[in-house]
Order: C-alpha cells, then sequence, then structure tokens
C-alpha cells in the first residue's frame, strides 16, 4: 500500500511573539516544524505501513526553509520528501494550493491514501483535504480518531458532535485526522542520521507541469490583516489572608458584576 | 449582493438567514436558501426570498449534499455562499467551493460589508490570532458556527418554493455504525455559567469537589483538553480544538491557560480563574483570579456561594 501525507511546516506556535505596536505577530525568524495534527497524520500512517506493508512518502508545498523542517518526517519514518518550492506562488490561498498538491500527486506515482491533518494550526482553514477528494474525484473521510486498511477498504472512526461514526470507503481515499488519533512518536538518534540520506525532492511549478502565473491567478482570498485581539479583563487579584476570604470577596465580586 | 445559504443544522441555517436578510436588505439583494428536510416555507418566514429543494437529500453524506448545493448555486448565482461550520459543514464547504474553483473561508466568526465588499474575520495561528479576510471570487463560499448571527423573528414573507432536479452520486463513503455520544456536555455552548477542570485535579474522584460548585451556580461543567483528551474523565473540553463557549461567567479551575484553551473562552462575560500557580498565563487572562489551592478554595467557594443563597 502506498500513503501520501500532506505536511506543512509552519512557524512554531509558542515562539510567535506580537509586535507592540500593531499586535501583529512576528513570524519572521521563528523557527519551524511539522504542523503539530499534521504529524499524527505522518504517525497514523506510519502505523498502518508498519502494519500493512507499503510505503508512506511526504508531500509539502514550502520554500527553502522547509527541507530541514520535513527532516523530522524522514526520521518518524517517512520513506520519501516532495516539496513543491515556488518563489511565484508564496501565499497562495486553498483553492491555488489544492490545485498545485493535485497536480504534484499527478508526478508521484500510484497511491491508495492520501492521508492528512484535520487543519494546520496556522490557517485553521480545514480545506485542502476536502478540495484535494474533490479534485481528484475520491472519497473523503474526516475527523478520524481511529484508522485501519483492511480488505482494498479504508475502515475508520468518525469523531463528529453528536456521534462516532464507523465508516467505510473504497480506496483511493483521502483520510483527514484529527489530533486524538495518535501521539507522534520522537525518533531516536539513529533514525534521524538515517533520515538525512533519504530522497528530498523539490519541484518548482513547472516540474509539475503548472505555470506559476496561471495558478496564481486562481488564489482568491487574501488576508488583509492578522492582530492578536487585545485582552481587555479586569485582571483584579484577589487578596485575603484566608480562602473563605477570598471565597467571599469573590462571590461579592460576582454579585456585583450581576452574573450570578 | 445576493445570498445562497445551506446547513443540515436547521437552526443553524436560520441563524445564517438572519444575517444574509440584513447584509442583502443594505443592498436591495436577494436571498435564496436550500432546504436540508421538511417543511421548505419556513425559511420563507426566517428570511428568504427563495427556497430550494433537492428530492432525496437523506441523512448527511458530503457527496451526495455536494451535488445539491453546486446545482443550487447553479441555479441560485449568488455571489456569496453562507454555510454552516459544523463538523460536516467544514468538510463540505471545501467541497463544494473546489467543485465551483472559487475561494473558500471556512469557520469564520463574524462578517462585515465594507465599502460594498464583504470581509470575514477567522482565528489564526493556533487561535491566538484573528485574520481579517477577503475573496474576489464569484461566488465566494464562507461558512459561520452556530451562535454567530441571531436568527430573525419569523414573518409570513411571500416567496417562491423551486424544486430542483439533481442527479445525486451514491455516497461512496458507507457509515456501517453509529455510536450515540452521550448529551452531558451538548449544553455547554449554550451555557451561562460554566466551571471547568484543568490538569490542577489530580484525580477524577476531585472533580466533585468542581461538581459542587457546580451545583451551586447551576452552572455545566466543562474542561480543558487533557482532562478529556488523555485523561478521559469527561467527554467534551473547552478550546479551539473543542467547545467555543461564550458564558456569562467562566470559572477555570486548576487550568493553565494555554492559547488553545483561551481562544475557546474569549467570549466570555467575566472570567475567573482559581490555581495555586501564580505564574500561570490564565491570571493574566482573568476579570477576577484568586492564587490558591483549588482543593481548598473551591469547597470555600461551595460553603460562600450557599450561604448567599
Amino acid at each position: 500500500m502506498r500513503q501520501i501525507v500532506l505536511l506543512k511546516d509552519i512557524p512554531d506556535l509558542t515562539e510567535i511573539k506580537l509586535d507592540s505596536r500593531t499586535r501583529a505577530p512576528i513570524v519572521e525568524g521563528v523557527k519551524r516544524r511539522i504542523s503539530e495534527v499534521d504529524k499524527r497524520a505522518l504517525e497514523a500512517a506510519i502505523r498502518l505501513k508498519e502494519k500493512v506493508g507499503g510505503e508512506v512518502v511526504a508531500l509539502s508545498m514550502g520554500d527553502d526553509k522547509t527541507k530541514t523542517a520535513l527532516l523530522e518526517a524522514l526520521a518518524m519514518g517517512a520513506d520519501a520528501v516532495y516539496i513543491v518550492d515556488e518563489p511565484g506562488l508564496r501565499g497562495v490561498d486553498t483553492n491555488a494550493t489544492s490545485r498545485v498538491l493535485e497536480a504534484a500527486i499527478g508526478h508521484m506515482g500510484d497511491y491508495d491514501l492520501i492521508v492528512a491533518g484535520e487543519m494546520t494550526l496556522d490557517s485553521l482553514s480545514s480545506q485542502i483535504g476536502p478540495r484535494l477528494a474533490q479534485l481528484l474525484g475520491i472519497p473523503q473521510v474526516t475527523y478520524v480518531k481511529e484508522l485501519d486498511v483492511a480488505d482494498g477498504k479504508v475502515r475508520a472512526v468518525r469523531d463528529l458532535e453528536d456521534v462516532d461514526e464507523v465508516v467505510e470507503a473504497p480506496l483511493p481515499a483521502v483520510v483527514c485526522v484529527v489530533r486524538e488519533i495518535h501521539e507522534p512518536r520522537i525518533p531516536n538518534l539513529m533514525s534521524i542520521m538515517r533520515a538525512k540520506k533519504k530522497p528530498q525532492t523539490v519541484w518548482a511549478a513547472e516540474d509539475i507541469g503548472l505555470d506559476a502565473a496561471e495558478v496564481k491567478a486562481l488564489s482568491y482570498v487574501q488576508v488583509t490583516s492578522v492582530t492578536a485581539p487585545k485582552v481587555e479583563r479586569k485582571q483584579v487579584k484577589i487578596e485575603a489572608e484566608t480562602v473563605e476570604e477570598a471565597a467571599a470577596k469573590l462571590v461579592e465580586a460576582l454579585t456585583r458584576e450581576g452574573v450570578i | 449582493m445576493s445570498f445562497l445559504v445551506f446547513s443540515e443544522d436547521r437552526e443553524l441555517a436560520y441563524q445564517l438567514l438572519g444575517k444574509a436578510r440584513e447584509l442583502a436588505d443594505e443592498a436591495g439583494d436577494v436571498v435564496a436558501a436550500l432546504a436540508a428536510g421538511p417543511e421548505p416555507m419556513e425559511y420563507l418566514r426566517q428570511g428568504a426570498d427563495k427556497v430550494y429543494t433537492v428530492d432525496g437529500l437523506a441523512g448527511f453524506s458530503v457527496e451526495p449534499y455536494a451535488a445539491a448545493v453546486v446545482e443550487a448555486v447553479k441555479a441560485a448565482d449568488p455571489s456569496t455562499v453562507f454555510m454552516g461550520a459544523t463538523k460536516r459543514g467544514k468538510e463540505l464547504a471545501p467541497r463544494v467551493a473546489s467543485a465551483l474553483g472559487v475561494g473558500c473561508m471556512n469557520e469564520c466568526s463574524g462578517v462585515e460589508l465594507e465599502d460594498g465588499e464583504l470581509v470575514v474575520e477567522r482565528l489564526t495561528y493556533g487561535g491566538s490570532t484573528v485574520a481579517r479576510e477577503r475573496s474576489t471570487s464569484t461566488p465566494t463560499v464562507m461558512s459561520f458556527p452556530p451562535r454567530c448571527f441571531e436568527k430573525l423573528e419569523p414573518t409570513e414573507r411571500s416567496g417562491e418554493t423551486v424544486e430542483l432536479e439533481v442527479d445525486l452520486p451514491e455516497p461512496r463513503v458507507k457509515v456501517v455504525e453509529r455510536r450515540e455520544k452521550p448529551k452531558s456536555s451538548a449544553d455547554l455552548e449554550s451555557a451561562s455559567i460554566i466551571v471547568s477542570a484543568g490538569r490542577g485535579f489530580k484525580a477524577e474522584e476531585d472533580l466533585r469537589l468542581l461538581e459542587e460548585v457546580a451545583e451551586t451556580l447551576g452552572a455545566q461543567m466543562g474542561c480543558s483538553r487533557p482532562i478529556s483528551a488523555d485523561l478521559g474523565w469527561m467527554d467534551q473540553w473547552v478550546g479551539i480544538s473543542g467547545k467555543k463557549v461564550k458564558p456569562s461567567l467562566y470559572v477555570a479551575c486548576g487550568v493553565s491557560g494555554t492559547i488553545q484553551h483561551v481562544a475557546g473562552i474569549r467570549d466570555s462575560q467575566i472570567i475567573v480563574s482559581i490555581n495555586n500557580d501564580e505564574n500561570a498565563g490564565i491570571h493574566g487572562l482573568s476579570d477576577y483570579s484568586i492564587v490558591g489551592d483549588i482543593y481548598e478554595v473551591l469547597p470555600a467557594l461551595a460553603k460562600a456561594l450557599r450561604e448567599r443563597a
């Protein structure tokens, strides 16, 4: 079985600081890591490979830093990495990105499963998996918290609001996993050393038969600003000698606020 | 500026109709809806000028639903498609957008008219920032979760219903079993008071301390992600990947205040934090904070609340 895992390297969210004047996040120079849910998608794919055999290859759209960030995927157990690095397509929207990934997948040979995270944590858009399924004309199985493949079918448990749905779908299919599926493994030193010898292929748009300008014209959504909302909380610290006194003061304050 | 509204969740569809009606009225334009289920006329009472129906749309499955929405978009020719950002809606919206080859902004928290264009707000960077976004495609798909907008007071309005002929594809994803989830947390999103547990609780049975406070306040109980996802003490958590809540009072007990958790409680009117770590991030994000041990403060709080009543 051959699995393609979609990965995105994003700025480490715990390292992002705010510009004190504009309240915009400063992402320049912040170390990039594979988005957390994507890493769990990779873990799920590697576990399936360990069970049924085959190959796990990772696909990403990124830039010159992506190669370094994706070494972690190779260390975890991916067999190869493909990166589309096209300066003419930086910051394009999900419509254009999904067209690029569709074209890249067309150059990656046969596949049985495309595995992705429910969302990447930078954009939180939850779009790429369903968009690719539509473009490739294959089923999508989203919010997957348990994943298995047998008899040419995906069998999964989907985590919806009101119900856990156990579903089956024919291969090939797109699977989007939720965070709960698995903790990602931490590669050991041997795996990290071996990762550097595994193949990483970098493509420009023309290598996968695309004209960057044409694809860019399909990017419709523009982000006009990103800011951290100001926290306008009262930040009253309740000081008291005893917990009873603290509790009484809190009840008094909440009564005054009219919320109890 | 014309709209097509669809959500498989009827209440959410009505809320979206309320907002679409308001925006369309400013520009003197029309609002259409695609009906999910029976009684399509109700969409007219809720603000639609026209309602489309598709025969054979049964229990939700993304492929036939996408086909139906795409046909409704072709029939209504709207500039904007409003969809519900339930989990099902969030997987449907981008599939529809790709079938149409257009832009999509998923799970927006609001929308406004700015110089004749719709601008949405969405959380980004793990929920720590708000992005303002707009799209140049026609149509553009936007999705919104429940309770972003209020539905209208239903009124008798004139309007038409149109039945669409859609060749619905057979769903390839087959549901072989449905396991209903316990209902206990279903009311979290609409609760007016929530008390919630974080990692400060050392054992599952200690949650009774929180229960006592919840009972005196008539509050719902919530928790942070680890309490639910890792320990399984409660079924659903509050946060960006869990429930987003907007109570009048949120009491965070033994919660550290990760970005993901705080993004889920941002719209609370008053936030209280109780945590023995004076450096816990949650304190700086609260209206009132007590630096103290939840094992001592919660019983005292329950007692003070009982004495008040």
